[in-house]
């Protein structure tokens, strides 16, 4: 459709204004809210994703295309007062304790609400506990972790033993990610998923979603 | 000191500090507490730090202060105690080092982004730069230092607020650039060209780079720095990006060497070299000897 393709280019140029005319326009044309949320607003994101993963663009322009895209979601939000914003899943990030870096992980989680998820942020220097309690009380599928630190890798652990202790394995799945962490640590400490970037990041979470 | 912070750049190589926040860990910092807590409740900690860094030769040793700006602090509701927290960080820096070393006032990101990024007003930003900065020029530092920044615009703020507080006091302003197929760009997509000629507009005394990808990249980004600057140069590297080594993780570049590697840092005419992430007192001890071994003669 082409408004849903025009959409999507806005977006990718960051023109929050012309984005948020176009949804209610394509609303107003009796567009069905969850087409204009995949077939634009999300689109438009992946391919802003794909280009950042490329080099073609820096955050600025990553940026830009987010606050475009929660422009128009807030927009569409109405339209879904029923059944509630089509979610891909929830997903509580942060970077985990003794840990300060937080570049990565802020770019996973706007990656991650581009691609439709919810997403909850703890931001970093977060304890094992907080991580596991969140999760729990948003009922949410995925935890994402993000270190910087060798020294602060073993916290990652400590997270999946919690979820262990608790029976939460399987319902409430880990990632892992960050300069230092590799896809042997993630299966060392028996987190379910590793990633190298936040493109990749949006990639795994998705399949880690994925009913069986 | 034999010299003004200014001065003493024209004579010799001058070889920075280490890590903090690693140290801090170490030290237990706890879960959800910023690193500038310290500077309240345990400055002795600080003294401590500072002085194993002056030990190990450091000529300028830098205060806790990275996230000490105003909308940094917010985040922890200590934005009433921005003053107090940047005092008390050049107090036990200076307790430690006396005028064996100069003290350097760290003042990192303030973790927002500007608009139309961010929500951050571009005057909301300056002014709370400008209270963490008065703070710690008011207690006493010979040099500030504008460091880790991606974002262009956020560091000229910084820069500029510091200038404005007090034209005298000497200035480094250093961004953290990653290699891509382009070249060197910071996360925000600002290049070494453009970062020197704004940093050098807005009134830096002294820039370059700290933080990044390993030591053999910052060779590459202070040839860049060279090529488009006549200011004094600052280069601190991390040690790497850190490795498994078995079941061991470990930063990869040992103090040695870094410091093999930083000779050629002189040779490109750096006029300050330390480290990031990653160094310890160790690596500073490593870059003082090579430093001390290649110094050209001192007219002092």
């Amino acid at each position: 459709m082409e408004i849903l393709d025009r959409i999507s280019e806005m977006l990718q140029r960051g023109d929050t204004g012309k984005v948020s005319a176009l949804v209610k326009e394509s609303l107003t044309e009796n567009i069905p809210a969850k087409q204009v949320l995949d077939g634009g607003l999300i689109r438009g994101m992946q391919v802003i994703g794909e280009q950042y993963r490329l080099h073609e663009i820096f955050l600025p322009d990553v940026l830009l295309a987010a606050k475009a895209m929660y422009a128009g979601m807030d927009i569409l939000k109405p339209s879904f007062i029923k059944e509630g914003m089509p979610s891909l899943g929830k997903v509580v990030i942060g970077t985990v304790q003794g840990d300060l870096h937080d570049i990565g992980k802020n770019l996973v989680g706007i990656m991650l609400k581009g691609a439709g998820f919810e997403v909850i942020d703890l931001g970093n220097n977060v304890a094992p506990e907080s991580f596991v309690e969140t999760a729990r009380k948003e009922r949410a599928s995925v935890i994402g972790m993000s270190a910087l630190l060798t020294t602060t890798m073993p916290v990652m652990a400590q997270v999946v033993e919690l979820l262990k202790a608790q029976r939460l394995v399987g319902t409430i799945k880990t990632i892992i990610g960050g300069a230092p962490v590799t896809k042997e640590y993630a299966q060392e400490i028996g987190a379910d998923a590793y990633s190298f970037d936040s493109a990749d990041a949006v990639e795994t979470v998705k399949a880690l979603v994925k009913p069986a | 000191m034999e010299k003004p912070f200014n001065k003493i750049l024209q004579e010799k190589i001058l070889v920075g500090d280490g890590a903090m926040g690693t140290m801090l860990i170490e030290r237990g910092l706890e879960a959800g507490r910023p690193p500038e807590s310290f500077n309240l409740e345990k400055a002795a900690v600080l003294e401590e730090i500072a002085r194993q860094y002056l030990d190990a030769g450091s000529d300028i040793v830098q205060t806790n202060t990275f996230g000490a700006s105003a909308l940094n602090l917010a985040v922890y509701g200590l934005e009433e105690r921005t003053i107090d927290i940047n005092r008390a960080a050049v107090l036990a820096v200076r307790k430690a080092v006396g005028d064996h070393a100069y003290v350097s006032g760290s003042c990192g990101p303030s973790g927002r982004l500007l608009k139309p990024y961010g929500d951050v007003e571009p005057e909301r930003m300056f002014a709370s730069f400008k209270v963490q900065l008065q703070a710690l020029i008011d207690a006493g530092v010979d040099v500030i230092c504008v460091e880790t920044m991606s974002d262009i615009q956020e560091a000229v703020l910084a820069v500029t607020a510091a200038k404005d507080i007090k034209a005298s006091v000497p200035v480094m302003a250093t961004m953290t650039f990653n290699p891509t197929p382009k070249g060197f760009y910071t996360v925000m997509g600002v290049n070494i060209p453009d970062a020197a000629a704004a940093l050098e507009t807005a009134g830096a005394d002294i820039i370059g780079s700290n933080c990044g990808n390993g030591i053999e990249n910052m060779i590459l980004i202070a040839e860049g720095f060279k090529k488009c600057t006549k200011l004094p140069i600052i280069i601190q590297s991390n040690a790497g990006l850190p490795q498994k080594r078995g079941s061991d993780f470990i930063y990869p570049e040992t103090p040695g060497f870094m410091a093999e590697k930083s000779r050629e840092f002189v040779k490109l005419g750096v006029s300050i070299i330390g480290g990031c992430c990653g160094t310890t007192p160790a690596h500073i001890k490593a870059l003082r000897s090579m430093v001390d071994s290649m110094q050209r003669p001192s007219t002092v």
